[in-house]
């Protein structure tokens, strides 16, 4: 029953690649103005902000630069930079 | 909310800023469930043999299935959802009736952008009034209908409006109606960025300034009928953001005159006013 | 157990038998009274099983298949406008692989409107990888539709049973009712090639690579030869546990046949007494029934091909030639009388004089006999 191969797909991360690739700009994180508020974490649309002990962790293979965790982040610790 | 669990999974196909990649973190609240999806946005969005983005069962229906293949999965599960655009809400109108009507056991979420999407940014029947689309590049002319309102008309047990920009409001909603036996729906409002023309990055900004204006109103019916959250305190219209703040935002309103606006906020205005009403009405308290 | 059945209870019953979970089904005349009567069967406990009311045959199909994806014994049933209104979705159920059962009252397409039978509609399926079987009468309607549960969930291919409007469909026949036992001892639990499972995380359906895709028509395809074997050997089974025997074909009085006639449906019971009343004459004249439209019984007609054939169809395609004519045609060389469309009633007397025209080579290629 070959056929149930392609009938059938199962979970993986970067079904489109590495989408970091899709940048333009680049959010950068300064933890001295983080308050933690977890609003970056609710709303990245890509799921590749977490909060580690305290501070927020960006997945840079896959984040792919919208800029809305520097929109929601209510204390302006979250800068979205050009990238080369 | 700290411990959404990551139901799409980074590196998937959808676009930047997208609400429906924002919007499916609210499954993750629910226990065991199969999703099923029709043809639209995340249809794409769930990625491509042999790999799938969504962390969670999937089936893929035909456009104008996703009720009815779901009253049948719900005949041996419980928690089935739907996840499906407002296009599949056109073309499967009759099956989204008919599953209410059965009172399936089921929860069906209507990410609506507000368009045809997938195709290409086309009308459908949520595009909010005057906007432009490929269908309607002079401004919508059609009418808009309210989903929500309709399917509370199905006597259903739950029935709520929510949106991308309140993501705590949206997941409590699930959660509840995930408690709830019976046909439970809510409408979700998402928009789109480069469907409705504004940057990516506004995506959450856009959405709530959609509530703080009056246009989309957050509502609930689990017997009772109640305005919720955030639109509570825009019942009163002074307390809202200028209807024309939302608009100019978005390049899908661009040319919009003044008389357009008025009839526009006549609309709202009207929906307030009936939503007061059945507040008033719907009242088991 | 000896007792009178229309067509349409008579496969109420099989699936009432076959232990059915799950049945949905919008009206259609004449298709209703199989479902009306499924739901009596539940409502009274003697079937235990769940009746989905659906607002449209779209949904109908919809919900079986919702159904059984995960795991249930499924069946619908349709005619003529409303197997259009779910043609969508019974490609998205045979692509997909999944044993499911329908029954097809055959009925004119419109307009004008009819509800009358022709097996127009029940062709549409021709090529949509649903197995396709057609019963002459309120017994083969039974057996057919108990086989198609094993058959389909041998195979991983959905099953269409056809049964002709009004002549099968709404006539009282005797009829043999197997006992349950009996035929649990035939056909077994449901089987299915994958399930979907909240505890088992995949995608179904998901887009995929254009000759992966292929590929897996090309095995579809394969399957379909296969099933030929599968259907001769179930309804051989069959013929050993209920004592009928069933396969691709029934052949009547084929085997030293000069001449040889073939269709299907329920016109074949008439058929056969014209054959009858022909070899009384001394006309060595056979009927090859075809119970299966798919798969495409070409071997047995290969084999016929020193013989003089008569292909009458009861559906014609459009810019060419009937149905079975074309399909037949492929095979051997063939005439093709094109008859009883609309619901026409076609009698032992209207074939007499067809076969006797037949053999007296006084048939056009194409005939329409009206």
């Amino acid at each position: 029953m070959e056929w149930l191969k392609t009938l059938i797909s199962r979970p993986s991360k970067g079904v489109s690649g590495k989408t970091g690739y899709w940048r333009t700009f680049k959010p950068i994180y300064d933890r001295d103005k983080c308050v933690l508020c977890y609003e970056c974490y609710v709303y990245c649309p890509e799921n590749c902000v977490e909060i580690v002990e305290k501070v927020v962790k960006i997945d840079y293979d896959f984040c792919k630069g919208c800029g809305i965790c520097s929109e929601v982040c209510p204390a302006n610790a979250i800068e979205m930079v050009k990238e080369d | 909310m700290v411990d959404l669990r990551c139901v799409l999974l980074p590196g998937n196909p959808s676009c930047q800023g997208c609400p429906h990649a924002i919007g499916l973190k609210a499954l993750s609240v629910l226990e065991n469930p199969i999703v099923v999806v029709p043809a639209g946005c995340t249809t794409i969005i769930a990625g491509f043999n042999p790999k799938q983005s969504i962390d969670l069962p999937v089936v893929h229906v035909p456009f104008a299935s996703a009720p009815a293949v779901a009253c049948g999965l719900s005949k041996a599960y419980d928690n089935v959802v739907v996840w499906m655009g407002d296009g599949a809400t056109d073309i499967g109108f009759s099956t989204l009736s008919g599953s209410a009507v059965r009172n399936d056991n089921i929860l069906v979420v209507v990410s609506d952008n507000e368009a045809y999407m997938n195709t290409g940014i086309q009308m459908s029947g949520t595009t909010f009034w005057k906007a432009k689309t490929t269908t309607t590049p002079a401004g919508k002319r059609e009418e808009k209908k309210d989903l929500a309102l309709i399917m509370l008309m199905h006597r259903i047990p739950y029935v709520a409006t929510a949106s991308v920009g309140y993501m705590r409001d949206f997941v409590r909603k699930v959660k509840k109606a995930s408690k709830i036996k019976g046909f439970k729906f809510i409408h979700l409002h998402s928009p789109c960025p480069p469907g409705w023309r504004f940057d990516s990055s506004k995506t959450v900004e856009v959405a709530r300034m959609a509530v703080k204006s009056g246009a989309w109103i957050l509502w609930e019916y689990d017997g009772s009928f109640r305005i919720t959250g955030m639109s509570r305190m825009f019942r009163d219209k002074s307390k809202r953001i200028p209807l024309t703040e939302y608009l100019r935002v978005q390049g899908r309103f661009k040319g919009l005159t003044e008389e357009d606006v008025r009839t526009i906020e006549e609309r709202i205005d009207e929906v307030w006013k009936l939503l007061d009403v059945l507040e008033n009405t719907i009242n088991k308290a | 157990m000896k007792t009178i059945l229309t067509g349409n209870h008579a496969v109420a019953y099989a699936v009432k038998l076959s232990r059915v979970k799950v049945v949905s089904a919008y009206p259609i005349t004449p298709q209703t009274t199989i479902v009306e009567k499924i739901a009596e069967m539940i409502a009274k406990g003697e079937m235990d099983a769940e009746f989905v009311n659906v607002e449209s045959e779209h949904s109908a199909l919809s919900v079986v298949y919702g159904s059984a994806l995960a795991g249930l014994r499924s069946f619908t049933a349709t005619s003529s406008h409303g197997l259009l209104y779910m043609y969508e979705m019974c490609w998205w159920v045979s692509n997909s692989r999944l044993p499911l059962v329908m029954a097809v009252v055959t009925r004119t397409i419109g307009p004008p409107w009819n509800i009358h039978t022709d097996h127009t509609d029940l062709m549409t399926l021709r090529d949509s990888g649903w197995i396709i079987a057609m019963a002459e009468n309120a017994q083969e309607a039974l057996d057919l539709t108990i086989q198609s549960f094993k058959i389909s969930e041998s195979l991983n291919l959905p099953f269409a049973v056809g049964l002709d409007a009004f002549v099968v469909s709404h006539t009282a026949e005797v009829v043999d009712v197997p006992d349950q036992e009996t035929v649990d001892e035939f056909l077994p639990e449901r089987k299915q090639a994958y399930r979907v499972d909240p505890n088992d995380v995949f995608a179904v359906g998901n887009i995929a690579d254009n000759l992966e895709t292929m590929r897996i028509r090309r095995e579809m395809a394969l399957d379909m030869e296969k099933a030929k074997g599968v259907i001769d050997e179930v309804g051989r089974e069959f013929g050993e546990i209920f004592g009928r025997r069933y396969g691709l074909v029934e052949e009547y009085m084929v085997d030293d046949a000069e001449y040889i006639v073939v269709m299907t449906g329920a016109w074949s019971g008439d058929a056969k007494e014209a054959v009858d009343i022909l070899r009384e004459r001394g006309i060595q004249i056979g009927l090859l029934k075809l119970r299966y439209i798919r798969p495409f019984p070409r071997e047995v007609i290969e084999r016929l091909d020193d013989r003089k054939i008569l292909v009458v169809d009861r559906s014609f395609s459009m810019g060419h030639r009937g149905t079975l004519g074309i399909e037949v045609g492929n095979v051997v060389d063939c005439k093709n009388v094109v008859a009883g469309l609309c619901g026409v009633d076609v009698g032992f007397e209207d074939f007499k004089e067809m076969f006797e025209r037949f053999v007296r080579g006084e048939l056009g290629e194409v005939e329409w006999w009206i």
